[in-house]
């Protein structure tokens, strides 16, 4: 592991709760933690560890435990380094900090994904009003429920005429149509 | 006949816009004294669409609003439901001004979570691809920032030669534009015959391209007067709103993922990063003018060294049923944008369970562009939006 990495990461134990670690690459680090501890831990890795750059903050929808994951990927732009802090959140009435006021682009983040995921971050600024998805009254879409075969089912019509075949079967019965004989 | 007073008429900016504390303005629609305009989403400012919702004092632009949208095509969702391998010819189009940096990533966080380590002809081929795919891009935007401001030849002339690169592109991989040819494990093919002195011939064009554009352009005096000093970006903003690429390294930051965290056999060729010390408008654009014969440069030194024979695939599992282990991984490279990166997860499954595209634009033409057009000049508008170099597919994937 980086040298840099390992003694942030000494100095991070023997401050915050982190519940596990991984390492991913010599300059790439995983570390789980709770989501109380997040918005501590970024303003502790921006203000003293250097880690001055934030790169992105990205969901992961766990609907089978019932939690999305939260990744804030953070940069040290002098080591060149990158850890990812990780930490789990209710998918019911998802809500989290907002750490909008630490990095300029994390309130885009954050309307994004109350917008794609339903995930809340009371006081992000305009995090309620609709960023790509204008005038959309389904479930937030990239919630994993969220069936996009069925919501095209619904809301298209198939064109009057078209005709619909199994590629597989299409392909078979075109191609080798004594197969089954 | 009456005189209309609005021929004389003058904003008094003693009383409007009026600034309240928090540095914000105060915008009454109903005053009478500002106005909404669109800006867009269709116009040459940016590659796709994108609109601005500009509030305008007079010609003075004091609150802009970046609206995305209109090229949603919900790829992040769709990867949901396709296998590791389906979901090329979708990563590829998340940016389609300059799809290699999408197939380079993709394929490496793919290589990297399931241990694969590729041929050496292959780290060449990508890297020319890619150097290819950088060349292309800044073809159009250099000129591009002087079609902003009315000077439309050098545009042509990008476009020209951008065509030539293209026809390069398909004699390598069969695509124009979009060429799918870093697949998992490698790449598609080695170099076909005569490539070499055919990209010569193109990059011989380019270098005259070069001089040219720096005395139509970057000498003209109406081009100065139109694009320094404006949009000015303080070297504070740059980790404060995370931006990369000339639009960092204009400002005085010597960064460059090809440097900083060297991926393929970038670390064996020789080359600077190009910084400036002030990023303004002319700046921004002519620190993309060096780029680009550097780009020059770098694809000349990896033609030099490319092999002309060998393995270029490493070997991979049935494609159609290759389980990726369970992990997660982040990885970037350099677009001629700034940083590219892709965040994969993948549960074991042959299904990924999140690709998530980090894209430059994301920051350079949603918050930053908000703030830098607050108290720019509308007629400002288009150059500032294209000296950012925003890319709007990658916004919203």
């Amino acid at each position: 592991m980086n040298t840099t990495i390992k003694e942030t990461l000494t100095n991070l134990e023997s401050r915050f709760e982190i519940t596990d670690i991984k390492e991913q690459r010599n300059n790439l680090v995983f570390v789980t933690t709770k989501k109380e501890q997040i918005i501590p831990l970024l303003t502790h890795m921006r203000d003293n560890e250097g880690f001055t750059y934030f790169v992105l903050l990205s969901v992961v929808d766990w609907i089978e435990d019932g939690v999305f994951q939260l990744s804030y990927i953070l940069n040290n732009p002098e080591k060149h380094v990158d850890i990812v802090f990780r930490c789990m959140i209710e998918r019911e009435n998802a809500s989290m900090e907002s750490a909008h006021h630490l990095w300029k682009q994390i309130a885009t983040y954050q309307r994004e994904l109350y917008e794609m995921y339903g995930i809340d971050f009371p006081g992000s600024p305009r995090v309620h009003e609709s960023f790509i998805l204008e005038g959309w009254d389904d479930i937030p879409p990239m919630r994993r429920e969220f069936d996009t075969k069925k919501y095209s089912e619904e809301t298209y019509f198939p064109r009057p005429g078209r005709e619909s075949k199994d590629p597989k079967e299409h392909m078979k019965n075109k191609l080798y149509p004594d197969a089954d004989k | 006949m009456q005189t209309s007073n609005l021929f004389n008429w003058q904003p008094d900016r003693s009383k409007f816009p009026e600034q309240l504390a928090d540095g914000s303005f105060k915008v009454d629609l109903d005053s009478g004294k500002y106005v909404k305009v669109w800006h867009g989403p269709n116009h040459p400012g940016v590659t796709g669409n994108m609109s601005l919702e500009l509030t305008l004092c007079g010609d003075e632009v004091v609150d802009a609003k970046t609206h995305v949208g209109y090229l949603h095509r919900g790829f992040e969702k769709l990867f949901e439901r396709r296998k590791f391998i389906q979901c090329f010819p979708t990563v590829i189009r998340m940016c389609v001004a300059e799809p290699d940096s999408n197939e380079y990533n993709y394929a490496a966080a793919i290589e990297e979570l399931s241990g694969i380590k590729i041929p050496e002809a292959a780290k060449w081929l990508r890297m020319l691809a890619l150097e290819m795919s950088r060349l292309q891009m800044l073809l159009r935007i250099v000129p591009g920032q002087g079609g902003t401001t009315g000077l439309g030849i050098g545009v042509q002339w990008g476009i020209y030669l951008r065509d030539l690169i293209l026809d390069r592109f398909e004699e390598l991989t069969g695509g124009r534009i979009y060429h799918m040819y870093m697949l998992p494990g490698g790449v598609r093919g080695l170099l076909p015959d005569g490539f070499r002195k055919r990209m010569e011939e193109n990059l011989k064009e380019i270098d005259e391209f070069v001089q040219r554009i720096d005395r139509v352009q970057y000498q003209n005096a109406v081009f100065k007067k139109r694009t320094k000093n404006i949009a000015v970006i303080p070297p504070e903003w740059i980790d404060q709103y995370g931006i990369t690429g000339p639009n960092a390294r204009s400002a005085g930051f010597k960064r460059d993922v090809r440097k900083d965290y060297p991926y393929l056999n970038y670390d064996q060729l020789d080359f600077e990063v190009n910084t400036e010390n002030y990023s303004d408008i002319y700046n921004r654009s002519r620190l993309r003018w060096r780029d680009l014969q550097q780009t020059v440069d770098l694809i000349r030194q990896i033609l030099d060294r490319i092999p002309t024979q060998g393995d270029f695939k490493a070997k991979t599992p049935n494609v159609l049923h290759w389980k990726i282990e369970k992990g997660e991984t982040y990885i970037r490279s350099e677009s001629s944008r700034g940083e590219y990166g892709y965040y994969v997860v993948s549960d074991g499954s042959e299904y990924p369970r999140r690709i998530n595209l980090r894209g430059p634009s994301y920051v350079h033409a949603v918050s930053l562009l908000e703030q830098l057009l607050k108290g720019a000049n509308i007629a400002d508008v288009g150059a500032i939006m294209v000296s950012v170099q925003s890319c709007p597919p990658e916004i919203e994937r």
